[in-house]
Parts: structure tokens; sequence; C-alpha cells
């Protein structure tokens, strides 16, 4: 464990910060651009995996457990999530025939 | 902590009195159950409000009023569910269930004490309402609506954890008092990520209430779910995100709030003209009321703009005004639908003849979201304005008068529809005894606290 948070404090935390950013805006430009639900449910997978890495480089750095234990939860409530999130594509999918998100246009303001 | 377990346990046996097929207790057990957990958060009301289970959860008397308010609210809305649920679908079991879990995630909301049980509240809350939203299988403006909740309420999840993460990794801890106590700690030496983080939880947050730009998967959402959940999505859980946007910001960010003032300034004036100038051009009664609960996000935002010690008992009175109103609105919604089929302000036309209580109880709804004295809705809006009048914004508070007489307008135009309107339909529209009860409760409680607003304003 220790070897470990050697391992993990031999890179500079600057880069831990920009590397996940740079995951997080992947994952926010994928949400916005994308039209496919499957690909925009990946892009929210990517933002949250990407908060997940910087809690636990963050944790390593301040030595405080606290963050590792969030990652956990965030873990478990992104899975949950995801099971509903497929379920109601699935549903989406029987009615419409498509995961293009165009194809939901019942609704309009 | 007596109520949130009472209600997780609920959720558990109402979904076994669904498998042993007892469909006619489904609902008094829940409303007994609820009651409990009324009877729970009245009893720790007097005992001393330390952060329990190592600072995860306080509460104190501005969670127990707000945990108070959303589970009478959520009786309110169970009372109007009677046939409503059994005309989806027979297995009518889940959907307690799941409104009961969702109000679970609402307390937890309402009682955070360290941003762990702040992302589990708002999970738990908004995933059964992921469901519910779309409990009309074969309806695709259901399915549609559901979709769209689902993807924006992840996407914004996205945005709080990331927020909730720089806060972390700047202050070391995620325990609110703790990250208070290191702004009060370093006043000048807080880190450029403290910020960052600031403004992405801002984010989150305005998703989660709907204000402006934020706001555009609301009026789909509430328009095309189906309108009891409706109901609860935009009384309970909105009052929740806001007992959780206020208690973040008054405990803890409140001496940055020069930073973040300017933000949260231009987001209000965008969401009041937003919601107000949108909600004039609706057709549709239901739609309208999803616009009009984005200028009321904007009203209550006033509180977090110049908090001070008015701030809570102000969203509180606010909230509650806003819920009653909402829920007869929407239940004079159900009535109306059922009998002519169409949401449109048309088949409110004549309302006043075929059914004259409905219609009355309908206008003093109208009339309190609309701010007019002696209703509730007139003490809530007293109570924002009076708190930014307190801070000097000027500009807002014109702005926000210019609103309010814009909300006026479209408020109104349902009264003239039900009282000046001829209509071509003569029946009578129908009122069942659970609907009677639930207007009768609402109304005489708007009326009261619009004339006796201390009832409220003590609270906290």
């Amino acid at each position: 464990m220790g070897n470990l948070l050697e391992n993990m404090q031999g890179i500079p935390l600057n880069h831990y910060l920009i590397f996940c950013s740079i995951i997080f805006v992947i994952g926010v430009i994928g949400v916005l651009i994308r039209r496919n639900v499957i690909i925009i449910m990946m892009s929210i997978e990517l933002m949250l995996n990407s908060v997940n890495l910087l809690l636990a480089a963050f944790s390593a750095y301040l030595g405080d457990p606290s963050g590792q234990v969030f990652v956990f939860f965030i873990m478990a409530l992104a899975a949950a999530e995801v099971a509903v999130g497929l379920a109601i594509i699935i549903m989406v999918y029987r009615n419409t025939k498509s995961v293009d998100i165009e194809s939901l246009n019942k609704l309009r303001w | 902590m007596g109520a949130i377990i009472t209600l997780s346990l609920l959720g558990i046996l109402v979904l076994y009195l669904g498998l042993y097929k007892a469909k006619n207790a489904l609902l008094p057990v829940s409303i007994l159950g609820l009651l409990l957990a009324l009877g729970f958060e009245a009893y720790y009301w007097n005992v001393e409000a330390d952060p329990l289970y190592s600072g995860m959860v306080i509460f104190d008397h501005f969670s127990l009023s707000f945990s108070m308010l959303c589970i009478a609210l959520t009786i309110l809305i169970l009372l109007l569910s009677k046939e409503y649920f059994r005309a989806i679908s027979n297995n009518i079991a889940e959907y307690y269930t799941l409104i009961l879990f969702s109000l679970t995630g609402a307390i937890l909301v309402c009682s955070y004490h360290n941003f762990a049980m702040l992302f589990i509240g708002l999970e738990i809350m908004s995933v059964a309402l992921y469901i519910l939203a779309g409990i009309r299988r074969n309806d695709k403006a259901s399915n549609e609506a559901s979709l769209k909740y689902f993807l924006m309420g992840a996407f914004s999840t996205g945005f709080l954890l990331f927020g909730i993460t720089l806060l972390y990794g700047s202050t070391g801890s995620f325990d609110l008092a703790a990250i208070k106590q290191h702004i009060v700690d370093n006043p000048t030496g807080i880190s450029p990520m403290f910020y960052g983080g600031i403004l992405l939880l801002l984010v989150g947050l305005c998703f989660k209430v709907g204000a402006a730009p934020f706001h555009f998967w609301t009026p789909d959402v509430y328009d095309g779910s189906p309108i009891l959940i409706t109901t609860f999505m935009s009384t309970v859980v909105k009052i929740a995100s806001f007992a959780g946007f206020l208690k973040l910001f008054s405990m803890v960010l409140v001496p940055l709030n020069e930073f973040w003032t300017p933000v949260l300034l231009t987001v209000v004036i965008i969401t009041l003209f937003l919601g107000n100038v949108t909600a004039l051009m609706q057709t549709s009664f239901k739609r309208m009321l999803a616009y009009s609960s984005i200028s009321h996000a904007g009203y209550m935002l006033f509180a977090i703009l110049s908090i001070g010690a008015n701030s809570a008992s102000g969203i509180l009175a606010y909230s509650a005004a806003y819920g009653l109103a909402s829920i007869v609105a929407f239940g004079g919604l159900i009535l109306v639908k059922r009998q002519v089929g169409s949401d449109h302000f048309e088949s409110f036309n004549g309302l006043g003849k075929r059914n004259p209580w409905l219609a009355f109880s309908i206008t003093i709804a109208m009339l309190s979201l609309a701010g007019i004295p002696l209703t509730a809705g007139f003490i809530g809006k007293f109570m924002m304005f009076s708190n930014v009048m307190n801070d000097y914004h000027t500009v807002l508070l014109i702005l926000a008068a210019i609103n309010a007489a814009v909300g006026v307008y479209y408020y109104l135009r349902v009264v003239v529809h039900m009282y000046f309107m001829k209509s071509e339909a003569e029946q009578t529209v129908s009122m069942p005894v659970n609907f009677q009860v639930v207007f009768v409760v609402a109304v005489i409680l708007t009326i009261v606290l619009g004339v006796y607003p201390d009832l409220i304003l003590r609270f906290i």
C-alpha cells in the first residue's frame, strides 16, 4: 500500500488535475454533441470516472482515506443509475425502434 | 433518523403488500407510515441538534421543518393517487414504494451534514423519479420525459461530483463544518480550485432546481410525466433541492459571497425572465405550470442571493405556499383532463358553472401562485422581496416586480377561462371525496398562512 502511495505521489498533483479535467470535458462534450443515447450514457460514465480518479489522487496526496470511500459511493450509485437508465432506454426502444435522441421529439418548447 | 428508517422500511413493506395482492391496504398503510414519520420528526424537535453518525447528518430545526413540509405534501399527493395509478397499471405497489423512497432521499437532502449524504440523498431522490416519470410505458411523451430526466439528472450529477471533488481537494474534508472552518482559518489563502468547485457545484444544483440557463429539461419532463408525478417533482423534490442548496450556501459558503453573488444574480435574472415570458406563450395549462415553476425557482433563489437570518424561514414559507397551490392546481388539472381529455386552457371553459367549488379552489391556488395578498403566496413573495431589499439589490427588485406583474397575467388567464368563457360541454365535473379532502385542506391552509404568517415563520 505504501508503495502504491509513493507511486501515485511520483506524479505531480497538477498533472492528475489537468488529466481528469480533460477527461471530464470530453465527457461533457460527448453528452452535448452525440445523438446516440448509449454513447451519451458512456460519456456520462466518463465524467463520473474522471471524478473517481481525481478523488483517488487527492486522497493519496492528502493522506486521507475518506476520498477513497467516496469513490465507492460513486461507483455503487453510478451502477444503480445505469441499471435504471438502460431499462429506460429499452422501454424507449420498444416504442420507437431507435436509440437516436432525435427520435424523441414529441415534447417541444 | 427515525423518519428516514421508518420511510425506508415502509417502502419495503408496501412492496410486499403489493406482492401479496393487498391492493386496498396500500394507501392506508402508506399514509399511516408517513404520519408516523411526521411524528418522529416532531419528536426530534426538542432534542439537542448535533451532527450524528460521524457528522453525516444533522437534525436541526432547519432540516426538521423542511422534512416535515415534504412529508406533509407527500401525504396530500398520495391522497390524490387513490384511483389515479389504477388507470395506469395493475401493479400499483411499486409506484407507492418509489414515491416513498424518493421522499427518503428528499429528507436526506434536507438533513445532510457531509457531501457524501448530499450526493446519496440526491441520487436516491432522482433515481426513483426517473422510473416514476416513465410509468406510462406505452405513452411516448412519458417515455421521452423519463429518458430526458435521466440523461439530464445524470449529467448534472457529474458536475456536482466534480465540484465536490475540487472542494475536497482544497480543504481535505467532505464535512460541512470542517470546510467552513477551513474558509474561516484561511481568509486569503483559498486555492483557485476551491472557486472552481463552487462554480461547478452551482451548475449542478441549478440543474437540480431547474434554474435557467440549466432549465431546458424542466418543461419537457414536467409536461411528459403523468400529472401526479409532475406534482411530486415540482413540489417535494424541488423543495428538498432548495433546502440542500440553501444549507450549503448559508452554512459554508457565506464568507465567499463576493465571489458567487454576481454569478447567482445573473442566474436569477435570466431565470425570472425566461420562466415568465415563456409561460405567457403557452397554450397548455400543464406546460404553463412547468414554466411557472421555473420562475418560482428564480424567486426562491432570492433567499440564497441575500443570505441572512430570515432566509431559511422565507424559503420555508415560500415553498409551503407554492407546494399547496401546486397540488391544488395539478389536482384540478387531473379532474378536468379526466373529463375533457385535454390540458389546454380551453378545457377549463365554463368550469365556474360546471363545478363552482373546484373552480373556486383553483382560483385560490392561482391567486396564491401569483402572490396576491391574503394568500400564502403573498407572504412568501413578501419575505423574498424584503430579503433582497435589505441588501439593496434595487435593480433586481424592480425586475422582480415587473416579473410578478407578468405572472399575474398568465395565472389569471385560467381564472378568466373558468368564469367568463362558455363551454360546449355542459356536464358537471365530478369530484371524488379524496380530492375534496385535499382541496379543502390545501385551500384552508393557503388562506390561514396568508392571514397568520407567523404560524410558519416562527418555525426556524
